[in-house]
C-alpha cells in the first residue's frame, strides 16, 4: 500500500489508521497469522496499532498481546496471560526510562561497572525466561541516546556519563544477539538519529501518556519493527530490477553515447551515480538478485554497463531485459526466468509513470526514489532486504542463479532430458536434520512458498525439537552439480503414528525444479521410515495462493494414492512402502 | 479563522480519527458521545488536532478540557 511505503506521511498514518486497516483487510491479500506479544516499559497502544498496518501490508496478520504499562519485566519473568497466548514473536519496547540505576558523578569506576552489570543482567534474565517458555523470536530495543547530557560532550566518554553508559549497555545487548539466531535488536539508536533526537523525544508525551518517544515518531518505529518481523517470516523481497538511463547513470546512453553518460568521478552527478552503483552491487553479497529492466537497445545497455568508470558490470545481473517491450512484461518474463514471483521484485526507476504501471500490473514494489542523491536513502530505509542473519547461502545466491542460467543453456543442447540430467553430474547429501543446518532449514520453511506442500513455518527451535524427537523422521537434502553447489534445497519431515508416517513438511527450493531431487528425497524418506517400522506414508496438501505448482505432487509425481479431497482443495494421499522401489536414477546420493 | 471554519476542520479530524463520516461535533460534544473515544484514542485525537492546526496543547490543557467547546477555544487562541 502506497501510504505505508517509505517515505511515508506519519501524521496521515496516525490520523487515518482505522481507514487504512479497513482497506488492508478488504484488499484480498493472503496472509500468515502470527502471534506477537508487545512488552512495554512505556505505553505501547499506538505502536501496536501502527505495527498492525505495516504487518498486514507485508502479508502477516498479527494477533497481539500487550503488557500492562511498564509490566514488561514481570510478564516476561513471571508469566501469566502471556503463557496462554504463546507468542511467536516477543517485542520488548524499553528505553532509558526503564533503567533503575544510572551512574552518579560520585561513583567509583567499579560502582559504575556493577550498576551496568546489574541492569544488564535484569534484561538477560528476562530473555532467558522467555526462551525457556516459548519457542519465539525476541526483538529487543536498544536505547536511544539520552535527551540531556549532564557532562556535556564528555558525557559520552567519562565513565560517569549517562550517554556512555547507554552505549556500553547497548554493546552488551549486541554481544548477546551475536550468540543467538532468534534474537534481534531493534536499532532505535539509529532510528532516533534518523528522526533527530530533538524530534524523537517529546517529553510532553512522556509526562502525559508515558510515551517513550514522540507520537510523530511512532509510525517510523512501527515500520522498523515490521521490517524485522517480515524478514524473519520470509517476506523479504528477493530481486532488484533496475532501470538504466537516469537511474544507474546520468543521461541517456542511446542519445548521449557511452562517453556522454554521467558515471564515475568526473563531476557531482557522476559521483552520485557511482555511489549508487556501488550500493546496489553490494546487495549481491547479501543474496539479493540483480536484474535490468530498461527501455533501450540491448547493445547500448551493455555498452553503458561496460563504462570504464562504472561499478556494475553486465556480469552482475542475472537477467538483462533491455528492449522496447512494456516494463511490466519484462518484469514478468524476468520473474519466470529466475524462478521467483513478481511480487518479490523491487523495481527501481526514476520515471514515476513506469513505476505506476509496473506496480499496478505486476505487484512489484516500486518506491518513489526521488532524485539521484536520494536513491540510496530511500532504498535503504525501505528495508526491502532486511538482513536477520547472514547465511552462507545468501552470500552465494547470485552465483547459484548464474549457474542456473548456464544449466538452462546446456539443457537446450540435449535432445533427451535424462541425458541432460546425467550430464550435470549431480550428487546429493540427504540426512536427518543436523544442528549446523537448523538455521538454513528454518529459513527455508519460512521462505518457500511455491514448492511447499503444507507451508508449515518453523522457527529454529521448532526444527531443533523435531530433530530430537524419536517420533519424527527428518531429512534435509543438499544438491551439488558440475556448475556449483546449491546448498540445502529440500526439507522433509514427518511424525510417526503407529505404522504410519504423517508427512508434515515437504518443501523444495524452486531453483532445483525438474532435477529429480524430489525422487531422491522420497527414496531416502522411505528408507528412513522403514527403519522405524513404518508401512505407510501419509501426505497432505494444503493449498495457498502460491503453491498450486504442487497440487498434484503426491499422486502425479510420487505415485501416492489420493484418499481424501476437501472442498477447500486440501487433500490427503497415502503410499504403501513395503514394496517400494527406488525412483531416483540421475542423482548420486550420499548419506 | 472563523468559528465555523474551525468546526468544519475539527469535524474532519474527528471523522478521520474515528473513521466515521457520521460524526458531527459541536461545543457540547464529550468523549461520552463518541463510542470509540477512549483514553488511547484521545491521544491520537489530540495529536491529529495539533497537527491540523499547527499548534500544541499545554500539558495542563490536555487534562483540563471538558468538551469540544473548550478544545475549540484553545485552538481559536493559538491555532492556525
Amino acid at each position: 500500500m502506497k501510504e505505508l511505503e517509505y517515505p511515508f506521511d506519519s501524521s496521515y498514518i496516525l490520523k487515518k489508521r482505522k481507514k487504512l486497516k479497513r482497506e488492508l483487510l478488504e484488499n484480498g491479500q493472503t496472509r500468515i497469522k502470527k502471534k506477537i506479544a508487545v512488552l512495554g516499559g512505556a505505553t505501547v497502544d499506538d505502536i501496536v496499532s501502527c505495527l498492525e498496518l505495516f504487518l498486514l501490508d507485508n502479508g502477516i496478520e498479527p494477533v497481539f498481546y500487550k503488557s500492562e504499562y511498564n509490566m514488561y519485566w514481570e510478564d516476561a519473568v513471571f508469566g501469566g496471560e502471556i503463557d496462554e497466548f504463546e507468542p511467536d514473536v516477543v517485542y520488548i519496547h524499553t528505553s532509558i526510562r526503564n533503567l533503575r540505576v544510572t551512574p552518579a558523578v560520585t561513583d567509583s569506576g567499579e560502582q559504575v561497572e556493577s550498576k551496568l552489570r546489574a541492569e544488564y543482567e535484569r534484561f538477560e534474565q528476562m530473555w532467558q525466561k522467555l526462551y525457556e517458555r516459548f519457542s519465539c523470536v525476541i526483538i529487543q530495543d536498544n536505547f536511544a541516546m539520552p535527551y540531556y547530557r549532564l557532562l556535556g560532550n564528555s558525557d559520552v566518554y567519562d565513565i560517569h556519563g549517562l550517554t556512555g553508559f547507554v552505549g556500553r549497555f547497548n554493546e552488551k545487548i549486541y554481544s548477546y544477539a551475536r550468540g543467538r539466531n532468534d534474537f534481534f535488536v531493534l536499532d532505535i539508536n539509529y532510528l532516533s538519529a534518523c528522526v533527530g533526537l530533538d524530534r524523537w523525544y517529546d517529553l510532553t508525551y512522556w509526562y502525559l501518556y508515558k510515551y517513550a518517544q514522540s507520537l510523530q515518531a511512532i509510525p517510523a518505529l512501527a515500520f522498523e519493527i515490521s521490517k524485522i518481523i517480515k524478514a524473519v517470516f520470509g517476506k523479504n523481497k528477493k530481486c532488484i530490477a533496475l532501470d538504466l538511463d537516469n537511474t544507474l547513470w546520468g543521461g541517456i546512453v542511446g542519445d548521449d553515447g557511452v562517453e556522454g553518460i554521467k558515471i564515475g568521478h568526473e563531476d557531482a552527478q557522476s559521483e552520485s551515480y557511482y555511489e549508487f552503483q556501488s550500493y546496489i552491487k553490494a546487495h549481491k553479497d547479501i543474496g539479493v538478485i540483480l536484474s535490468v529492466c530498461s527501455k533501450n537497445e540491448h547493445e547500448n545497455a551493455i555498452a553503458g554497463l561496460e563504462h570504464p568508470e562504472g561499478v556494475l558490470r553486465p556480469d552482475d545481473f542475472i537477467v538483462i531485459k533491455a528492449n522496447w517491450e512494456p516494463k511490466s512484461e519484462n518484469i514478468k518474463a524476468s520473474a519466470a526466468q529466475i524462478g521467483i514471483l513478481t511480487d518479490s521484485f523491487v523495481f527501481v526507476d526514476d520515471n514515476p509513470a513506469e513505476r505506476e504501471i509496473v506496480s499496478k500490473q505486476t505487484g512489484a514494489v516500486a518506491p518513489d526514489i526521488g532524485e539521484a542523491a536520494d536513491y540510496i536513502r530511500v532504498l535503504d530505509r525501505s528495508g526491502f532486504f532486511e538482513v536477520t542473519r547472514l547465511s552462507k547461502d545468501d552470500l552465494k545466491r547470485n552465483e547459484m542463479y548464474k549457474a542456473n542460467a548456464k544449466r538452462n543453456e546446456l539443457q537446450s543442447t540435449f535432445a533427451d532430458y535424462g541425458e541432460y540430467l546425467d550430464s550435470l553430474e549431480m550428487t546429493a547429501v540427504i540426512r536427518p536434520f543436523e544442528k549446523v543446518f537448523f538455521e538454513r532449514i528454518s529459513q527455508l520453511t519460512n521462505k518457500s512458498n511455491q514448492f511447499n506442500l503444507t507451508t508449515l513455518r518453523c522457527s529454529v527451535s521448532d526444527i531443533a525439537s523435531f530433530a530430537q524427537d524419536e517420533n519424527y523422521v527428518t531429512l534435509y537434502g543438499s544438491l551439488k552439480d558440475k556448475f556449483g553447489d546449491n546448498g540445502v534445497v529440500s526439507i522433509v519431515a514427518g511424525r510417526k503414528k503407529g505404522d504410519e508416517l504423517d508427512i508434515t513438511l515437504w518443501l523444495m527450493s524452486c531453483r532445483v525444479l525438474k532435477r529429480d531431487m524430489e525422487l531422491a528425497m522420497l527414496d531416502s524418506l522411505v528408507s528412513a521410515a522403514k527403519k522405524k517400522g513404518i508401512k505407510t506414508l501419509r501426505g497432505l496438501y494444503i493449498p495457498t495462493a502460491k503453491n498450486k505448482m504442487v497440487k498434484d505432487f503426491y499422486d502425479g509425481v510420487l505415485g501416492f494414492e489420493k484418499t481424501r479431497q476437501d472442498d477447500d482443495g486440501q487433500a490427503e494421499y497415502t503410499l504403501d512402502i513395503e514394496e517400494y522401489e527406488n525412483k531416483n536414477i540421475h542423482i548420486d546420493v550420499k548419506e | 479563522m472563523t468559528e465555523k471554519e474551525l468546526y468544519k476542520r475539527l469535524n474532519e479530524v474527528f471523522r478521520d480519527v474515528f473513521d466515521d463520516d457520521g460524526i458531527t461535533v459541536d461545543e457540547y460534544t464529550t468523549a461520552d458521545d463518541i463510542d470509540d473515544w477512549d483514553s488511547i484514542e484521545h491521544i491520537t485525537l489530540i495529536g491529529a488536532v495539533e497537527d491540523e492546526f499547527s499548534m500544541r496543547f499545554k500539558m495542563g490543557e490536555v487534562s483540563g478540557m471538558k468538551n469540544v467547546g473548550e478544545m475549540a477555544k484553545i485552538i481559536m487562541s493559538r491555532g492556525k
